[in-house]
């Protein structure tokens, strides 16, 4: 009995710490995507801001540095996808995509090119991350069964991105929801003609929107290897940015519920590696690739059926021009 | 926090009287698309406080000429004053800053938005919606109560029917404090009820001192509604008018350039025995509803049979059905003595084959393959004719020979086989649809909104091949949200509202009012 419990905690744990860089990522989708632009190049602007924010920290020694280099890298990331589709309207999956293999393909030479470590960015020592932070009256609530246990190792002893993740979780749906930026954001990806015709800029909105998303991915980098890692190591973002794309999807473009798909597709992943080589009655040793496909899988078939139809924003992937 | 009611520009507008003062001047006004000139030299004036009409056919440049006064366009030429003094509306933002609001043809409206937030876009009252929403919802209250503009400020937009739609647009305006209106087409998508309803906003608007711009090519309106009118006719405006003192007749001798026939000679014909027989036809959508429940009618040889109603009651289900597009669900069809049956094999090859032709409604996406070739189009869905083909391959010989005499027979302009169909004016391509059906010499012809988008010219013409056809016997089942034309082209009208027929009349003694209540489901006949 306790023993199960103490595996629980732990996989609890481990999914906080795996999902936060998918709601990071699924955020920044949402705030693109309700504007109107498909963010397919989350996954290359989390790989790119990685890199930048271990590469600035090791240079600097400062991890604040290194988030803020992170946030901007990502952004310039967000501007080239932004000048490619919204000012010069081209495809937007295609400069998604492109963005992906240009991250993948510049992080490796950078990182060869200065470091020589074929790829990886030399380790952080521990006062250039993001540590864990631990609560106040830790040790006084250890001794409350369960709900003191929880706490003390679920919810306490992340580092100060974890929490962010869920004030951005509840930034979003802040903004989109409930502030004029947010209804003209709405209404710029459901239908930008109104937006237009109400004398606001769709171009500008859209720029605006994509600016957040790349914010929100750099913060989804800068954890990777500055915060969770102590480094940067080549493609470490390893498809979490398809993932967060996935779960927005399965959130239906919005924020609470998309926080909920992180954590089940994160709950999932720290399952499958707590099963790795685990012999289960009846089922025997479940092969890790089963685990790691099960997100998409999961996504497919809920959204097949069992959820209801996720009805994309009107105006998605379709460049504004006012004279045709 | 912006404001705009608060402008000094809108308080000057407010407190001229209405007088000889124009509210609106263009002058030499330019704008070209790439080679297409889309207004050459255009001069306008309107008076302040009056409802000034602008006619003219599709592509006259009616719409580019609004885009321009409103800031959507920028024109390559001339100049814009608004109560006398020269302004620069470069941008939507300004010209709603200046006073001036505009209802588009195509709502602008965010489908998945409740009213509320649809009319207050843009004016929002606050940076946070909470704190706006009821400042603004105070005012559009106000502005609702004060014009008759009865909307549901909590319903989702996608939910409310077109005349509420039309109505969270004026009020949009409105709540923006456009003190100078402009519709663009407002009517085409109303009931003749909800168009007398929008008259009546626009003449309370009018009465305190609001300046309208109507766009439209429903003389009818012109003459109920306006003060002034001017008609455009490629791109300039060719006249200006007083309402009282023009006619109909001459307007539409403007819009042309040339004299029209406005009546239609119907021939006189007996009908003959039924060549389609509908029995009970009931159909479900994808979403479960019945879009169409126990529709029966018969169809005779040489009769036209209109179908009235608002767009979106059931009508292009029917021809779906009818055309084999859709497999019939429930009920039965008769067409010449043979007879198909729910889930039996029914689709548009097997409709050609017993006869039935059709003019779809939607003629870009159903009626032709725009990049296509004329020639090519011409025999879209005929191609498997042993006349185009020479064993295996198309017979392009053969096929040029058909066109260029279709072209010719049918005045499509420019009479070229080999242009794409994308090039043609609406008019023209639905001349060249209706073409290719007519000459399958079809026992049954399903026409659908045969003059959506096209220019008076053309429907002449088109009505003319139809009363053609009909006095050769044909039976032409002819469904159209335009209720003159089915008023003046149909032997027999039923009505539809919500997927059943509400009513069934002679065309010779129906009234347009009558028609009007039945398609709003308000009156059962």
């Amino acid at each position: 009995m306790l023993e199960s419990f103490q595996i629980i905690i732990s996989l609890l744990d481990s999914t906080i710490r795996i999902a936060t860089p998918l709601i990071f990522c699924a955020m920044a989708g949402i705030f693109s995507e309700r504007s109107g632009i498909i963010d397919i190049g989350l996954e290359g602007k989390m790989l790119l801001s990685a890199f930048v924010a271990a590469t600035a920290t090791f240079l600097t020694g400062s991890p604040i540095f290194g988030l803020f280099a992170a946030i901007l890298a990502s952004c310039s990331a967000s501007l080239i996808h932004g000048f490619a589709c919204i000012t010069n309207k081209g495809d937007q999956v295609i400069s998604g995509l492109a963005i992906n293999i240009l991250a993948s393909g510049l992080t490796i030479t950078l990182g060869i090119a200065l470091f020589s470590r074929g790829g990886q960015t030399p380790s952080l020592a521990s006062e250039q991350r993001f540590m864990p932070i631990d609560f106040a009256f830790l040790d006084q609530l250890s001794f409350v069964p369960v709900l003191g246990e929880l706490f003390v190792e679920v919810i306490s002893g992340h580092n100060i991105l974890v929490y962010l993740s869920v004030l951005a979780v509840f930034f979003t749906y802040y903004v989109i929801f409930k502030t004029r930026f947010g209804l003209r954001l709405r209404a710029v990806g459901e239908k930008p003609e109104a937006v237009d015709t109400a004398g606001i800029s769709v171009i500008k909105m859209r720029y605006q929107s994509i600016l957040i998303a790349g914010m929100l991915c750099g913060l989804a980098g800068a954890y990777l290897s500055i915060a969770h890692g102590a480094g940067f190591g080549r493609e470490m973002s390893a498809g979490k940015g398809y993932i967060a794309l996935a779960a927005m999807i399965f959130g239906k473009w919005n924020p609470i519920p998309t926080l909920f798909a992180c954590l089940l597709f994160g709950f999932l992943e720290a399952l499958g590696v707590r099963l790795e080589g685990v012999e289960l009655i009846w089922i025997g040793e479940v092969p890790v690739q089963v685990m790691q496909a099960l997100p998409y899988v999961l996504t497919v078939v809920l959204l097949a059926g069992f959820i209801g139809k996720a009805r994309a924003p009107g105006a998605i992937g379709v460049p504004y021009s006012k004279e045709g | 926090m912006k404001n705009i009611e608060n402008k000094g520009g809108n308080e000057a507008i407010a407190s001229l009287p209405p007088s000889n003062k124009s509210a609106i001047e263009l002058k030499n006004i330019t704008k070209k698309f790439g080679y297409v000139v889309a207004n050459s030299d255009v001069n306008l004036k309107v008076r302040t406080g009056t409802i000034h009409g602008i006619v003219g056919e599709n592509g006259a440049g009616k719409s580019t000429l609004m885009n321009i006064l409103f800031g959507l366009y920028k024109p390559d030429n001339g100049m814009i004053f608004l109560n006398g003094q020269a302004v620069d509306v470069n941008s939507p933002e300004k010209s709603i800053a200046l006073g001036i609001g505009m209802v588009h043809q195509h709502f602008m409206l965010v489908p998945t938005f409740t009213v509320l937030e649809n009319a207050m876009l843009g004016n929002e009252g606050s940076m946070l919606l909470k704190s706006g929403e009821k400042f603004v919802l105070e005012r559009l209250k106000g502005l609702s109560n004060n014009y008759g503009l009865n909307v549901n400020f909590e319903a989702i937009i996608s939910d409310t029917p077109v005349g509420m739609q039309q109505r969270v647009e004026i009020l949009k305006a409105l709540n923006r404090g456009a003190k100078i209106l402009i519709l663009d087409e407002p009517t085409g998508v109303l009931t003749p009820q909800e168009t007398i309803g929008l008259f009546d906003i626009l003449r309370s608007l009018r009465e305190q001192g609001v300046t309208i711009i109507l766009i439209t090519h429903k003389l009818k309106e012109i003459m109920s509604i306006t003060d002034t009118v001017s008609v455009m006719r490629g791109g300039k405006v060719v006249a200006d008018f007083s309402t009282a003192e023009t006619s109909p007749e001459e307007l539409a001798e403007n819009m042309v350039g040339r004299k029209v026939l406005l009546s239609i000679k119907k021939p006189t014909l007996k009908v003959g025995k039924p060549v389609l027989e509908v029995k009970n036809v009931s159909h479900e959508s994808k979403d479960g509803v019945f879009v169409l429940k126990n529709i029966s009618f018969d169809l005779k040889e040489g009769e036209i049979l209109g179908i009235a109603g608002v767009a979106g009651n059931g009508q292009s289900e029917l021809l779906d059905i009818l055309s084999g597009i859709e497999t019939l669900q429930r009920g039965q069809i008769t067409i010449n003595d043979k007879t198909i049956l729910p889930h039996q094999d029914w689709n548009s090859k097997k409709a050609r084959e017993f006869g039935i032709a059709h003019v779809p409604e939607d003629r870009h996406k159903r009626g032709l393959v725009l990049p296509f070739f004329n020639y090519e189009n011409s025999i879209l869905g005929y191609h498997g004719n042993e006349d185009y083909s020479n064993g295996l391959l198309m017979d392009k010989r053969k096929i040029l020979n058909f066109v260029d005499d279709l072209v010719e027979n049918f005045d499509v302009r420019p009479r070229s086989s080999s242009i794409s169909s994308g090039k043609l004016s609406g008019g023209n391509q639905q001349k060249l649809v209706l073409a290719r059906e007519i000459e399958s010499s079809p026992n049954i012809l399903l026409v659908g909104q045969p003059t959506r988008g096209v220019d008076i010219g053309a429907i002449e013409r088109i009505y003319e091949d139809l009363m053609k056809l009909k006095s050769r016997g044909t039976a032409i089942l002819l469904v159209s949200v335009e209720l003159d034309e089915i008023m003046s082209l149909s032997d027999r009208i039923i009505v539809m509202n919500q997927g059943t027929i509400v009513g069934e009349t002679s065309s010779s003694n129906a009234t347009e009012l009558e028609i009007g209540k039945m398609m709003s489901g308000l009156e059962q006949v």
